[in-house]
């Protein structure tokens, strides 16, 4: 690179007791010079850093320059390199010492440099890293391209003229380039502009003048209206519009111009929509639909009177104690109406309440499992709940098992009587003390009461444990969960 | 009825749905393909209306013709507006030519039902293909769902959209039947439930994949599912529910759905409005308040009750504090929890202090490996520190006990009424 001297190896500059380093303006032209004056241990107090312009035909060719160095043996935390590239762009003339500064820190017994977010050095780059950051993420945000014919070409160039506060031209343009890939555009501004004709690398030229970019796009015309349109007059927020979209951008955005106008008749707008509130029942969309509940409903009354169908369909609505808020969807059991056996859980879990079937979550497979060793066959028994809603608390994006109350299985046993009823099994098996309860209506202990038999009602009881207890234990395959396969099997066989 | 006509009127009437999120979808760019678009993680504001809002993405109604009867919506079925429908042709061209301008990050396209929720999603899914698949788009796709919709058309919808987002409308059961009468929360809860439980599918296949090739697996391989999640939306202030009522929902839908997003809209005027609505817009602060405790609720470990409580926290009207934002107000209530000693408490106790956000409190985590922290450390950092000062302990600082108790500290964060202030004469 021609701009390149490294002045301290053939002494020509210094200004006052510092040397005077001349290097190309950029950050590939700094981090060359700078790792010549950190291998010379040359301290940042000894240094002038002078950058000199950067042409256009070595930037355009800088990522190649770059791949083609050396890799160094300086060793600097990634997050410094990504600071100093942002901040390399930022205006201020002391950022070449600054980065130099915070390098030689770096390699100099302060690894841990930028952890220390309350060092002033640390405070600068940061705060100019941040500066160039937004002013990039203005230019990918504002850049407002014109699409003009191009001799030779069917399709348009799109060229965009744009005054950044940083010089971030070749910073940015790899946005435009992934997002623009297959088109051919321009985006002009005063310090140089970015150029890339749909395929190749991106090229640089000098600064422009406004007046070589074009000054209309009859697509402008509907932009402006949608802009117009999405406007809500009823929310005027004047500061934080100008605080993300500072009027110095203004200039160069078509919708902008619209502001003074949108602002001033915003309150005349509002005041004719709060006066004119009426009632009316002339429907101009035809016939409207039936609500949810009413075809729920009428779902329900289409299956036979006294079904098992029809009780399910009805209890999707139902609304007996709070639970059916929070939660998604009743739970109904399942399984044949004819089974001789039913087997009863506590209630549906985050699983079953997403896909309205019992016992598909993990206890439901380990249950599967279990079922399985047992020698019983999950298609012939009746599965399911003694609360049909799954009572939750919420903890961020999960949901906690909450334990229903006395209350809420009294609301919900209404539908398992009836389930019994409908089915009629002659054996049932309880899974933890939930289930025990709601059909005992006493307090049971399972650990002591399991593997026994309870007459109830003209049926037989078995009360176990529930496999979400064996899950917590961590026991899905040892002494617990055999125990329960052996509960499980004799309650089918005795 | 010309193109511009009809996007005057369904931008309109799309305005009312607070969302314009582009962020958080899969990163791609369109140089190895034939159209445009990229997707690089953030999103995109490409303008701000005056309203503050930011426009990422171009917002529209395919039709704002709706069978339903929703007292706060503008487009309901006897609301004298002008109606129009786009072609899909011209949603696709719109979408295009604002996007090759560099205007918007993508489209957010919702709709009015016509004939069935089914026609209704496969005319809008029908548009997403074709910009996905005809036009190779790689910009954002948001698709408004409409509930009840056909299970393919959902997956068809996941396929192109990066985000997908029913609205729960408002935040309580009744208040919706009441307004909304042919919505309801059961079936809007069941589409929700329909997304994630599709979106486990889709990670779960991934996880899977990823066992066996130990790479990360290309989502093209596998096919894709929203990406980018989906949000819900509740207009505040059209009814009386209170913002416990509001937060809590919130909190339940964020637990049910993995939802990315609820958006709260408060409620403003719309033209043509039923008498059954408030005349009086909604204040704009009180949905500032609620999403100040909806982040409190996802980044700083505040449960909904915490938030709501009041004076001791004794139950309170369940509405928020609309002088002081509601971390504030938290440790105002809460003052025995205070102060926190920047030096030894936890990230959990740290998040609690009023004026020190997520970043400011990994700042003081990683100094604190190294050195002690120090006033004006938080200071160079640019964190709350007057908000803070009577909250914490730092090397060189300690909050005053008769300060922190004493009853004039709200008095110094909270605006003064006005029969407090004082005029020159």
């Amino acid at each position: 690179m021609s701009g390149y001297q490294p002045s301290l190896f053939d002494g020509a500059d210094t200004a006052g007791d510092q040397a005077v380093v001349r290097f190309a303006g950029d950050f590939a032209g700094w981090q060359r010079a700078a790792r010549r004056h950190l291998a010379a241990a040359v301290p940042p107090e000894a240094i002038w850093w002078q950058p000199a312009p950067v042409s256009f035909e070595a930037e355009s060719d800088a990522a190649a320059a770059r791949a083609s160095e050396r890799p160094g043996t300086i060793r600097v935390p990634k997050r410094f390199v990504e600071l100093a590239r942002a901040a390399a762009c930022h205006s201020a003339p002391d950022r070449w010492a600054l980065l130099y500064r915070l390098l030689w820190r770096l390699t100099h017994g302060e690894r841990h440099l930028l952890s220390l977010a309350g060092d002033s050095d640390v405070a600068t780059v940061s705060g100019y890293a941040k500066a160039v950051r937004r002013d990039v993420h203005k230019m990918k945000a504002f850049v407002r391209f014109r699409a003009v014919d191009e001799a030779g070409y069917e399709t348009p160039r799109y060229v965009a003229w744009f005054e950044p506060s940083h010089d971030i031209v070749a910073y940015a343009a790899g946005f435009f380039v992934r997002r623009f890939a297959n088109m051919r555009w321009s985006i002009l501004t005063p310090e140089r502009s970015v150029h890339w004709e749909g395929e190749g690398t991106p090229w640089f030229s000098p600064g422009a003048d406004r007046a070589q970019a074009p000054g209309e796009d009859p697509l402008e015309m509907a932009w402006q209206t949608y802009y117009e349109s999405i406007f809500n007059p009823a929310r005027v927020k004047w500061s934080a519009m100008r605080s993300e979209m500072p009027v110095k951008y203004w200039k160069n955005m078509p919708e902008a111009q619209l502001i003074p106008k949108l602002v001033a008749g915003a309150d005349r707008r509002v005041a004719t929509m709060e006066a004119a509130r009426r009632d009316t029942d002339t429907l101009h969309c035809g016939p409207r639909p039936a609500s949810p509940a009413a075809v729920t409903e009428a779902a329900a009354e289409a299956y036979p009177a006294f079904s098992l169908e029809r009780l399910a369909a009805r209890a999707a609505l139902c609304r007996n104690c709070a639970l059916c808020g929070p939660a998604t969807q009743t739970v109904f059991g399942e399984g044949p109406v004819d089974a001789r056996l039913m087997i009863v859980g506590e209630q549906p879990g985050d699983r079953e309440d997403l896909a309205g079937r019992p016992f598909v979550g993990p206890a439901g497979q380990l249950l599967d499992r279990a079922l399985a060793e047992a020698g019983i066959d999950r298609q012939e028994i009746y599965l399911t709940n003694a609360v049909k809603h799954f009572k939750f608390t919420p903890r961020g994006k999960q949901r906690l098992h909450a334990k229903p109350d006395y209350d809420e299985v009294r609301a919900c046993r209404p539908w398992l009587e009836a389930e019994l009823g409908h089915v009629n099994p002659a054996t049932v098996i309880t899974l933890g003390a939930t289930a025990a309860r709601a059909l005992l209506t006493r307090e049971i202990a399972v650990t002591r009461e399991r593997g026994r038999p309870i007459a109830w009602h003209g049926r037989t009881l078995w009360p176990t444990v529930h496999p979400s207890h064996l899950l917590r234990a961590g026991e899905t395959n040892g002494p617990g969960y055999a125990r329960f396969v052996a509960d499980l099997a004799r309650a089918a066989t005795e | 009825m010309n193109t511009i006509d009809k996007l005057a009127i369904l931008a309109d009437a799309a305005k009312y749905d607070a969302s314009c999120a582009s962020s958080g979808t899969s990163r791609r760019s369109s140089r190895d393909g034939r159209g445009v678009g990229s997707s690089e993680g953030s999103g995109i504001c490409h303008a701000y209306a005056p309203d503050g809002r930011c426009i990422s993405l171009l917002k529209i109604l395919m039709t704002n013709f709706c069978i339903y009867e929703c007292s706060y919506c503008i487009n309901r079925n006897s609301s004298n507006v002008t109606r129009a429908r786009f072609t899909a042709r011209e949603i696709v061209d719109l979408t295009l030519d604002f996007y090759k301008r560099n205007y918007i990050e993508g489209l957010f396209l919702s709709s009015g039902v016509i004939q069935s929720a089914d026609y209704t999603m496969g005319q809008l899914v029908e548009v997403a293909r074709c910009l996905r698949v005809d036009h190779d788009f790689r910009g954002y796709i948001h698709l408004k769902t409409i509930p009840d919709a056909d299970g393919q058309l959902l997956a068809d919808a996941g396929r192109y959209a990066d985000r997908l987002s029913i609205n729960v409308e408002l935040p309580t059961r009744i208040a919706l039947a009441d307004l909304a009468p042919e919505k309801d929360h059961r079936t809007i809860k069941l589409s929700m439930a329909r997304i994630r439980a599709k979106s486990d599918e889709h990670a779960e296949a991934r996880r899977a994949a990823r066992r066996v090739t130990n790479q990360r697996p290309k989502s093209a391989d596998l096919g894709r599912f929203a990406p980018a999640g989906q949000s819900t939306q509740m207009i505040i202030g059209a009814e009386p529910s209170t913002d416990a009522d509001i937060l809590n929902t919130s909190a339940e839908l964020y637990s049910s759905y993995r939802l990315k997003r609820v958006y709260f809209s408060a409620f403003s005027p719309i033209p043509d409005s039923s008498s059954r609505l408030p005349s009086q817009r909604t204040s704009l602060v009180r949905e500032h308040r609620l999403y100040q405790s909806d982040w409190l609720m996802r980044f700083y470990g505040y449960a909904p009750h915490e938030i709501t409580a009041g004076a001791d926290d004794t139950p309170a009207d369940g509405m928020l504090d609309l002088d002081i934002d509601p971390k504030l107000a938290w440790a105002l209530r809460n003052r025995a929890y205070f102060p926190v000693d920047l030096n030894r408490d936890d990230r959990e106790r740290l998040l609690r202090v009023p004026g020190l956000g997520v970043k400011s409190v990994n700042r003081v985590l990683a100094i604190r490996r190294w050195q002690k922290v120090r006033l004006d450390d938080l200071v160079a950092m640019k964190a709350g520190v007057t908000k803070a000062m009577p909250f914490i302990v730092c090397a060189g600082h300690r909050a005053g006990a008769g300060e922190l108790a004493s009853p004039a500290l709200r008095a110094r964060f909270a605006p003064p009424t006005a029969a407090q202030q004082t005029f020159d004469f």
